[in-house]
């Protein structure tokens, strides 16, 4: 044995223990072993080129994950064992986690599968591990969100059902879709969806408002979920930059390819976030900041340097980003008044906004809510105090690409619907937009697949003969208590009991 | 005596999720059942994968295999992220004050010559094995379906990984710290006839289709066999030499290998039994695989533990095959 240390420099040795494990296969060929690699089209000259986006190994990533799901447990027990539920701002809240719940921790799940498939299916083994442990820590947001609301399931509705609702129920399409689309694409263009334009380009319009949210709202499970999974995320954003610089350095061919993805999925993220932004706006009791601040604050600003920094690589802007800087001061208003509207059909609870949180709306939308919103809110509210609560009881159409109703309005004019068609093959499809418009004629074959909630239950593909039999026996919501108004609803009496206030007193909110 | 702290109760309104609630009764859950079933998406797709048309997301029919329930199949170990997770760094600990001990006292150096070498040649290509069972198992956790079963192979495969990470850095400390016996192991991998064998068995085993085959193939008949072999009896061999100090580097395998061993048995013996078909298809790929590693082992066995000891370990194989209601020859 030599008894002089030779020391390996940390980048050598994390490269000794992750690529260089690695060999030139002989007995079966490299395509055959890694045969979703070549059909996007994406070039890769050299794997060896590809910079570890962060060198973890595995023993450090047990150590440093194991410390931080056990700080993580014990709140969670603390916060079960002392009834956190009952110092949260206030019920409503708890709809933001319905939301949650339904709509994002089973993408989480997605996200999973995702990664392990690309982890195996790269043959640049850097990239493999780097990808696989991104699939570990997805496969450990889900589950940890699933007991941070276990508890929260025990003391309220809407919650009780998540995965099957998230199957079936109409909006929850929306998310859904998104990564179904992801997942089956292929590798390169799911990390260019997920690992870049989601995690390093959105993610702070998601994570940020729902923890920052639970923060506000005294949750002290979700926001201790949320520091816990802080520094997972960081990985995965540093991992969505590696990629997407390393699939520009590596071939010029590569650059429209990955400007096609990025402009497609900035346009799905930028509709996807909608929810977040009628969630950020209407349902936490204390608000964080608008969803046109945060989207000045995490897109405006920060996604504009960032292209800045690709535009040496010859990436622009993602296609209509300007259409969504006009839209900021409208979606979460629009979305919000759809899911009033329809809240017989959804697992969670609506109402309409009381004086102080009007003033608030007008205060944050200067330009939009008093001259397009809160007139019809306000109308609302009084058809509400006079018994007459606004239910609508038909089925809305829905965009064929982003799977949202088409509720939004046009670019330049706030007082028109927007709403594109196009014909395929004898069939007509619509659009909520020129960006959902342009994914499907780009990609026809794929969207004409899409499994709309609102097709299938005319189809009859969805039970019952009626909605509320699709609602009740399909969807597994249970009528008149995860559905409906908030107000007198069972989980708001409850909450009043908590509180030691008189349920029937409680008063309606008066209109102005 | 106790003593009693008055604490407020509020009675739940419900005690678990209802999908909970279906399969277990409606009773408080544990937080393994609550985390791994019935997460994933059944249905309702939205579009068919562009890299495999013919099948769906989440396609029960990626393995021939025919289960009414894949949830049926669980983990004797009950592990979810967290459990998971804490039970390795635990391992890791342990593993780490070994390798920093036999570093400080420079145990490797008491070896002969011909012993550093013959260590080098049986255990250091074996990095490269353990990276072909990362890609297998990883491979299958986005191929399969069912939480409960997939959630074990990604353990499986960031396990599979830490395991080449281990073995590298025995090839460190072989030369001082140094490169060259990792670069020597890799020649060996890719050339020594001796190893030809398994790394060609890995190879193949890379496009297997049928994620249940190929988790038979390298987590039940190639694990069952060599870790046995080189983590066991070699070992043995090497203790009766005089150079068990070795075996402070491989405690990690030889631990993981008993734990890991129960999931795959649990998973194969409730697939086996669920239907007559089932059980002949897994009967035919294991005499398979069984006897593509054997021919791919038996030369590494001559260089390790040697013929006698395989045998052994053959001798076991067959009685746990049989104990999980298999009949293999």
């Amino acid at each position: 044995m030599t008894a002089n240390k030779k020391k390996l420099g940390l980048k050598d040795k994390y490269r000794y223990l992750t690529r260089d494990l690695d060999w030139e296969p002989s007995y079966q060929d490299k395509k055959a072993i890694f045969p979703h690699e070549d059909f996007e089209g994406i070039k890769i000259t050299d794997w060896d080129k590809w910079e570890d986006p962060f060198r973890l190994t595995m023993d450090a990533y047990w150590k440093y994950q194991a410390e931080k799901e056990k700080k993580l447990y014990a709140i969670l027990d603390a916060f079960a064992q002392n009834n956190g539920q009952q110092t949260i701002s206030d019920a409503r809240y708890v709809n933001a986690l319905k939301l949650f719940l339904g709509g994002i921790s089973p993408c989480e799940y997605q996200a999973f599968q995702g990664f392990a498939r690309v982890g195996r299916q790269f043959s640049g083994a850097g990239a493999r591990v780097a990808c696989q442990m991104q699939a570990i820590d997805e496969l450990r947001h889900v589950q940890t969100q699933v007991h941070a609301m276990s508890h929260y399931n025990k003391h309220f509705n809407g919650l009780h059902d998540f995965a099957h609702m998230h199957d079936r129920v109409w909006f929850l399409s929306v998310p859904k879709s998104f990564f179904d689309d992801a997942r089956t694409a292929g590798p390169f263009e799911f990390l260019t969806a997920i690992s870049f334009s989601f995690e390093y380009v959105l993610t702070n319009l998601l994570f940020v408002p729902f923890m920052s949210g639970a923060a506000y709202n005294g949750d002290m499970a979700t926001v201790t979920f949320g520091f816990s999974a802080q520094s997972d995320e960081a990985r995965h954003m540093t991992l969505g930059l590696e990629v997407i610089k390393f699939m520009l350095e590596q071939h010029e061919d590569n650059v429209p390819i990955i400007q096609g993805w990025i402009d497609k999925w900035f346009w799905r993220g930028n509709r996807l976030l909608t929810l977040v932004g009628m969630m950020m706006d209407y349902m936490l009791p204390n608000k964080v900041m608008s969803w046109a601040e945060a989207w000045e604050v995490y897109f405006e600003q920060a996604g504009g340097a960032l292209f800045k920094d690709l535009e040496r690589y010859g990436i622009r802007a993602p296609k209509y980003v300007e259409q969504s800087t006009i839209g900021k001061e409208h979606v979460s208003h629009q979305a919000w008044a759809t899911f009033y509207q329809y809240s017989q059909a959804t697992n969670f609870h609506t109402w309409m906004p009381n004086e102080e949180e009007m003033d608030w709306l007008s205060a944050k939308y200067p330009n939009t809510f008093d001259q397009y919103y809160r007139e019809r809110f306000t109308f609302w509210r009084e058809q509400q105090e006079k018994g007459e609560r606004f239910y609508n009881n038909t089925l809305p159409q829905l965009c064929q690409v982003c799977q949202i109703p088409t509720i939004f309005t046009e670019p330049d004019d706030a007082t028109q619907l927007s709403h594109r068609s196009h014909v395929h093959e004898g069939e007509r499809y619509h659009f909520c937009s020129d960006g959902c418009c342009d994914i499907f004629k780009n990609q026809p074959q794929k969207y004409v697949q899409a499994w709309l909630p609102v097709h299938q239950i005319y189809q009859g593909n969805c039970g019952g003969a009626d909605i509320e039999s699709v609602v009740r026996d399909y969807y597994n919501i249970n009528i008149g208590e995860d559905n409906f108004e908030y107000l007198g609803s069972p989980e708001h009496q409850r909450w009043l009991q908590w509180k030691g206030l008189n349920p029937a007193v409680a008063p309606l909110p008066k209109a102005s | 005596m106790s003593i009693e702290i008055k604490t407020n109760t509020v009675e739940p309104i419900r005690q678990t999720f209802s999908h909970i609630r279906r399969r277990f009764g409606d009773k408080p859950a544990s937080r393994y059942q609550e985390a791994s079933y019935d997460v994933a998406a059944t249905l309702n797709f939205h579009y068919r994968p562009q890299w495999q048309p013919d099948k769906l997301l989440n396609d029960v029919t990626r393995t021939c295999l025919v289960m009414r329930d894949w949830y049926a199949v669980s983990d004797p170990r009950q592990y979810y992220y967290g459990t998971y997770v804490q039970t390795r760094a635990r391992m890791q600990e342990t593993t780490e004050h070994e390798y920093a001990f036999c570093e400080k006292r420079e145990l490797l150096g008491r070896l002969s010559d011909e012993q550093r070498a013959r260590i080098l040649r049986v255990l250091v290509p074996l990095r490269h094995a353990e990276l072909g069972a990362n890609m297998n198992n990883s491979g299958i956790a986005a191929d399969g379906c069912a939480t409960t079963v997939v959630q074990m192979h990604i353990y499986s495969a960031m396990d599979r990984l830490g395991i080449a990470q281990y073995l590298s850095r025995i090839g460190l400390l072989l030369d001082g710290g140094g490169t060259a016996a990792l670069e020597q192991g890799k020649q060996l991998w890719l050339e020594d006839p001796l190893w030809q064998g398994l790394r060609r068995y890995v190879e193949d085993s890379f496009v297997v289709k049928d994620w249940f085959e190929l988790s038979l193939a390298q987590n039940l008949v190639s694990d069952g066999l060599l870790f046995p072999l080189i983590y066991q009896k070699f070992d043995e061999t090497l203790s009766a030499e005089g150079a068990g100090d070795v075996g402070m580097l491989t405690e990690f395998m030889r631990q993981w290998y008993a734990e890991n061993s129960r999931w795959v048995d649990a998973m194969v013996k409730t697939v086996a039994a669920e239907s007559e078909s089932n059980r002949q298809q897994i009967e035919t790929w294991i005499a398979h695989w069984s006897a593509r590693a054997l021919e791919a082992l038996a030369p590494l066995a001559e260089i390790s533990a040697g013929g006698a000891a395989f045998a052994s370990v053959q001798q076991d194989f067959l009685a746990r095959l049989n104990k999980l209601g298999l009949n293999i020859q």
